[in-house]
């Protein structure tokens, strides 16, 4: 991506952006976040395969929403999550520039208008392995999923690095947190880790662009992922809607339509 | 001074035979579908190959996620008080790297500053730790920039270091609880000569008591801030971290029982030293990640007479966002004051 660099400098010393949140060479060849606030700063840019982190979380960071105003280079699962905060009013239209690769360079979205005409051109995000993960454990009988995920989530140590990479966990205060009154049990034991992760997976259901990164950031590697994008395919197939598509807000489980299945009323 | 012997393959197994007749459980890295974890183990070839490290630290050992520290009944005009005592089984903890054996010096730093800890010290009395020496290190590793090394005995019981022809081990036998574990089978310790070795390159990458002098002047730096930007306030750098001791009392309660719990915090969450006012000293994420290099590198030096890092690079392979201590440590120790 040969103009990355020069695209991002002039985005900066144009004063069209006052901060530019991208990818920059990490550890042992993988790549990190970078936030450049400086022409300087965006030298180091980079933009390519490695690039596989959502950045969106990073729009809603108080430390750098304080910069003003900001650039995001974008593959499909952080345009998608921009997108849904839009449509959730974390971020306002048109309050920041979304980059999105275009060959050698990136193309500029900044409405949320465009952002949708270029989401509906881009194929579906989930993983031929998260496919076929999911439908093992689908495949399964309740026992056996019950068992597959208390052996998964024994391992969880409650670091919240699936929550604090989500691009939707955006919440000041959550609820995991609070202790008075307290809802959830803090200590990591089994029925603090299960209670969190399935509040976690409901809280995410209808709202989880599929971009995978719970699953990606978890330190001991349960694929905490295939519980938020289970939740997503059932509204999908259930409501119709989906996450990150429109900037119409259209919140299937805080939305009531006459036409609405109810047949989980027996 | 330690006394060296040699440890056939043949030789291990009857170790551990002799182990667990001995009542002790043994612990060790162990390959879970490509993920190195410390698990029970019943045999050498149960220890996972070629390893690096494991992803959570050794510390759970001494220092569990959670754990219970009392409980209670309330009944009319009455409070029924049960102190817990700890689950101290009789451990060998196996194959764990230098750097994590020299950790739980700075546990113990703390556990033992004032107040004699009685969960830790039950546990740890009861944990022996033969250690691995490295043959190999990442990008992640810099023990040797902070006073240890792939091939240091500090913090083992027994430090054992593979033999070139991988026929066996070279055991150094360091304490009393290593010579315990020896005189279970002492026909498998065989005396020889030290023989040649090659432990792992780790290079020094920063000036670490240049760095210790150096952070009190630093304070307002906006170096912290620029390293933190991308730190998205998650426990994982803590919770895998060997050293890292902060926790937090937690009550599980009803109206008529409860329990006391200590569990595992982090200085990366935003509710770190949030006060019970609503004041929180560390309210931005660039105070908390001063807090952590602060903590490890200018206050334990400062309290304790000894760093509270040991240079494992657990914490830099765990982070979601590829927060690399090592990198972070060697731009303080050269940034302009």
């Amino acid at each position: 991506m040969a103009d990355l660099v020069s695209q991002a400098k002039e985005l900066l010393d144009s004063g069209a952006v006052q901060v530019i949140i991208g990818y920059a060479a990490g550890t042992n060849g993988t790549r990190r976040p970078h936030v450049a606030r400086s022409a300087a700063q965006a030298a180091c840019l980079v933009f390519d395969e490695g690039c596989v982190q959502n950045l969106a979380s990073y729009l809603v960071k108080p430390e750098v929403k304080r910069f003003g105003k900001a650039a995001i280079l974008a593959r499909t699962a952080t345009a998608r999550a921009a997108l849904q905060l839009m449509a959730e009013r974390q971020i306002a239209d048109g309050s920041v520039r979304i980059l999105v690769e275009a060959g050698d360079s990136v193309a500029v979205l900044d409405s949320a208008e465009a952002l949708e005409a270029h989401l509906a051109l881009q194929a579906e995000g989930i993983s031929a392995k998260d496919r076929e993960l999911l439908e093992r454990l689908r495949a399964m009988t309740h026992a056996e999923r019950w068992a597959f995920w208390q052996k998964e989530l024994a391992r969880c140590v409650k670091c919240y690095a699936c929550r604090n990479s989500c691009p939707m966990c955006y919440c000041e205060r959550c609820t995991m947190d609070c202790n008075r009154p307290q809802w959830v049990p803090v200590p990591s034991h089994a029925v603090g880790n299960l209670e969190y992760h399935t509040v976690r997976a409901m809280h995410l259901a209808g709202r989880c662009v599929e971009c995978g990164e719970c699953g990606r950031a978890c330190p001991v590697g349960i694929p905490v992922h295939l519980m938020t994008f289970h939740a997503e395919d059932s509204v999908r197939r259930q409501f119709g809607s989906e996450a990150g598509r429109t900037a119409k807000l259209d919140y299937a489980l805080s939305t009531f339509k006459p036409d609405d299945k109810e047949t989980f009323i027996r | 001074m330690a006394e060296t012997y040699t440890i056939s393959n043949e030789a291990l197994d009857r170790l551990f035979q002799a182990m667990a007749q001995d009542g002790r459980r043994i612990l060790a890295p162990v390959d879970a579908d490509g993920r190195i974890e410390l698990q029970l183990v019943a045999r050498p070839a149960d220890v996972a190959q070629g390893y690096l490290q494991t992803i959570l630290s050794a510390k759970e050992t001494v220092f569990p996620k959670v754990e219970r520290l009392l409980s209670y009944e309330l009944e009319p005009s009455k409070v029924d008080l049960k102190d817990a005592t700890p689950q101290a089984l009789p451990t060998v903890l196996f194959g764990i790297r230098p750097c994590e054996a020299s950790a739980f010096a700075a546990l113990d730093a703390v556990f033992n500053w004032d107040t004699r800890d009685a969960f830790f010290n039950a546990r740890w009395q009861n944990l022996a730790v033969i250690g691995m020496a490295c043959t190999q290190s990442d990008a992640a590793c810099f023990c040797t920039s902070v006073g240890g090394a792939p091939d240091s005995t500090k913090g083992s019981d027994i430090l054992l270091k593979p033999l070139a022809d991988a026929s066996g081990y070279q055991a150094e036998v360091l304490t009393d609880k290593g010579r315990a574990i020896q005189a279970l089978v002492p026909e498998c310790f065989l005396s020889s000569e030290p023989s040649p070795f090659s432990p792992a390159v780790v290079e020094s990458a920063f000036d670490q008591p240049a760095l210790t002098a150096k952070l009190p002047g630093l304070f307002d730096n906006e170096l912290w801030v620029d390293q933190s930007l991308r730190c998205i306030g998650c426990g994982a750098c803590a919770f895998v971290c060997p050293t890292c001791v902060c926790f937090d009392i937690q009550e599980e309660a009803d109206a008529k029982k409860g329990e006391r719990l200590r569990c595992w915090d982090s200085c990366g969450f935003s509710m770190f030293t949030l006060h019970a006012s609503g004041h929180n000293p560390r309210e931005k994420q660039s105070q908390r990640w001063r807090q952590r290099v602060y903590h490890k590198f200018s206050y334990y030096p400062q309290r304790y007479g000894m760093l509270g890092c040991v240079g494992c690079g657990k914490c830099t392979r765990a982070c979601p966002v590829d927060m690399n201590l090592k990198e972070h440590l060697k731009d303080a120790a050269e940034v302009q004051a």
